[in-house]
């Protein structure tokens, strides 16, 4: 379905919802309420949609269920705590959280970080990418009624986890970054045993197309579906694979990989020209598979030396205002950073993919089926805690 | 259960009445942030399978659930729900607090948005720490509810005063 056709359903189904123009076929009009506690949402979003039979007028994404007060509780905590906090934004790739800020940090310090920190650095955020997209892989089938590649996705997705967690001591929230480096180096015979995690789950990938992208109920159930172009898509602020897969060629890792080694690698941006739900899967998955591949290349590229540059211990940032931002597992993830030369943060705005993501949701929304809506809010793959912080 | 309401159930059915509770107990899963996950890979992954410990994860609607995860970190724009959705499921209730966050604010304690534990709202029966808990530490949450379960007596439940909840 063209974009022009589906405003023009949009707009007859508003026309008959409002005046009851469809005499012969009326059908009430009907406020669904989804969430804030349901499957589909994983989380706690609240749609809001004004239905006219099957087919949704209107949507409306109610926030704030999940809103923590991280900006205000950054004020109050000092740096290194600050990334205690910051882990659990996006919560299934939590160290990807944690390096905008160090580095905005770093660049306040102007401190130099030893390469083998920064390449340690860049597997870490890989991985976290692998951990959060290999659930969304799996899930985007449950929501579309197959039970099966969720039991993949996990199973497979502990396998990532083992590897953050031999580094970093935890599976969810490493606090592993620091300012001027990391904590520690790797782990004895760490390296074998990624390679063999990323042979893993580039098989979980082949399954996965195996199991889903060759399905024919799934290829019916999201090709043209939430058909997002790129010129909407730009205005939105829409960020990550949704912007890629709407054919927009635009990676911060490529871009402007500020203090991560992106640019040392041989790696390609995977994008997608369809702009609908399908196109968004696909692009997760190859940019998943790709992940690996550039683990492996750091890997074999690790450089030897110390992971930790020379800071006092007890860190003051100097007065000033920095921005940094990263290519995240959701999107862009940006810090802005202000400080008057204290132990703590002045102020942080923290910049996160999916609350742009989801902004789009009243747009793309208009005129399709309910059961679309499912289809649409998985494929723009939002995570509560990075809308509502 | 006749018996169980005039209060004259026999010892010996009291212990099958709870084994039998016991082992099937229905899980509604209130996952609200970080925590869900874990407690999402402790039932939903074949590594941990939580369905060997007769726990039944995925009722469609709290009206049929014996047992409420609450995962998370509560906020207060989120208690309404969550006391509406306790409300609705049928007694004997039993309720597992998961994560610092749900148990007492966790890293949020000094957050303005954040509900300071769920337990000023519901009855928890157990509560299990960590920020994340691994998904072990939920399976033993639930070894320990059993076991409490297994040594209940229904018939002073039923008897003692409705749980008085806001
Ligand atoms: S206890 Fe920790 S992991 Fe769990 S929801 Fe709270 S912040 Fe997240």
């Amino acid at each position: 379905m063209s974009v022009t056709e589906r405003e023009q359903r949009a707009f007859i189904a508003a026309a008959a919802a409002d005046a009851r123009v469809n005499v012969e076929l009326e059908t009430e009009g009907m406020t669904l309420n989804i969430g804030p506690q349901h499957p589909a949402t994983h989380g706690t979003l609240r749609i809001i949609a004004r239905l006219d039979g099957e087919q949704v007028v209107a949507a409306e994404p109610v926030m704030g269920y999940m809103h923590r007060g991280y900006e205000k509780l950054a004020e109050v905590r000092t740096y290194p705590q600050v990334t205690t906090l910051i882990n659990r934004i996006d919560w299934l790739g939590s160290f990807a959280n944690e390096v905008p800020f160090i580095l905005a940090a770093e660049q306040l310090m102007e401190v130099e970080v030893p390469p083998r920190a920064a390449w340690i650095r860049t597997i870490l955020f890989e991985l976290s990418r692998l951990a959060n997209i290999a659930l969304f892989l799996g899930d985007m089938g449950v929501q579309l009624g197959a039970l099966t590649p969720v039991f993949f996705a996990f199973r497979d997705r502990e396998f990532v986890l083992n590897q953050i967690e031999a580094v970093t001591g935890g599976r969810f929230h490493p606090n592993f970054d620091r300012i001027g480096g990391l904590k520690d180096d790797l782990p004895k015979g760490w390296i074998e045993e990624t390679r063999g995690v990323m042979v893993k789950m580039r098989t979980f990938c082949d399954e996965l197309e195996d199991l889903l992208m060759g399905n024919e109920i799934f290829e019916a159930r999201t090709r043209g579906v939430g058909v997002i172009p790129a010129d909407i898509a730009l205005s939105y602020g829409l960020s990550g694979a949704n912007l890629r897969a709407s054919g927009v060629d635009w990676d911060m890792r490529r871009d402007n990989p500020c203090g991560l080694v992106y640019d040392q690698l041989d790696w390609k941006v995977w994008t997608h020209p369809d702009g609908d739900s399908f196109a968004r899967y696909w692009v997760r998955l190859q940019e998943t598979r790709e992940a690996t591949y550039m683990v492996e290349q750091m890997l074999d590229g690790l450089p030897a030396g110390p992971v930790m540059a020379k800071v006092p211990v007890i860190i003051k940032v100097p007065a000033g205002e920095a921005y940094v931002a990263t290519e995240n597992p959701l999107g862009v993830m940006g810090y802005y950073v202000v400080s008057k030369g204290d132990l703590g943060p002045f102020r942080v705005k923290i910049r996160s993919a999916s609350f742009n993501n989801i902004s789009v949701t009243p747009w793309v929304m208009r005129g399709v089926y309910v059961p679309d809506v499912i289809t649409i809010l998985a494929s723009l793959y939002f995570i509560l805690g990075d809308i509502d912080r | 259960m006749g018996l169980v309401e005039s209060g004259k159930m026999p010892a010996p059915l009291t212990k099958l009445l709870n084994i039998g509770r016991k082992y099937s107990l229905w899980v509604y899963q209130w996952g609200l942030a970080c925590c869900a996950i874990e407690m999402g890979a402790a039932f939903g992954s074949p590594r941990y399978d939580v369905m060997r410990l007769g726990v039944i994860p995925f009722p469609a609607s709290p009206r049929q659930a014996d047992l409420v995860v609450v995962s998370g970190t509560v906020t207060d724009k989120m208690v309404p729900s969550i006391l509406r959705l306790y409300e609705q499921m049928p007694d004997p209730k039993y309720v597992i607090s998961m994560g610092s966050c749900a148990n007492c604010g966790g890293p949020y304690w000094d957050s303005y948005s954040v509900t300071k534990g769920i337990d000023q709202i519901i009855p928890v029966d157990v509560y299990v720490p960590g920020c994340p808990p691994r998904p072990e530490a939920l399976l033993e949450g639930i070894v320990l509810l059993q076991e409490r379960i297994a040594n209940e007596d229904m018939t002073a439940r039923w008897k003692g005063d409705p749980i008085v909840v806001g």
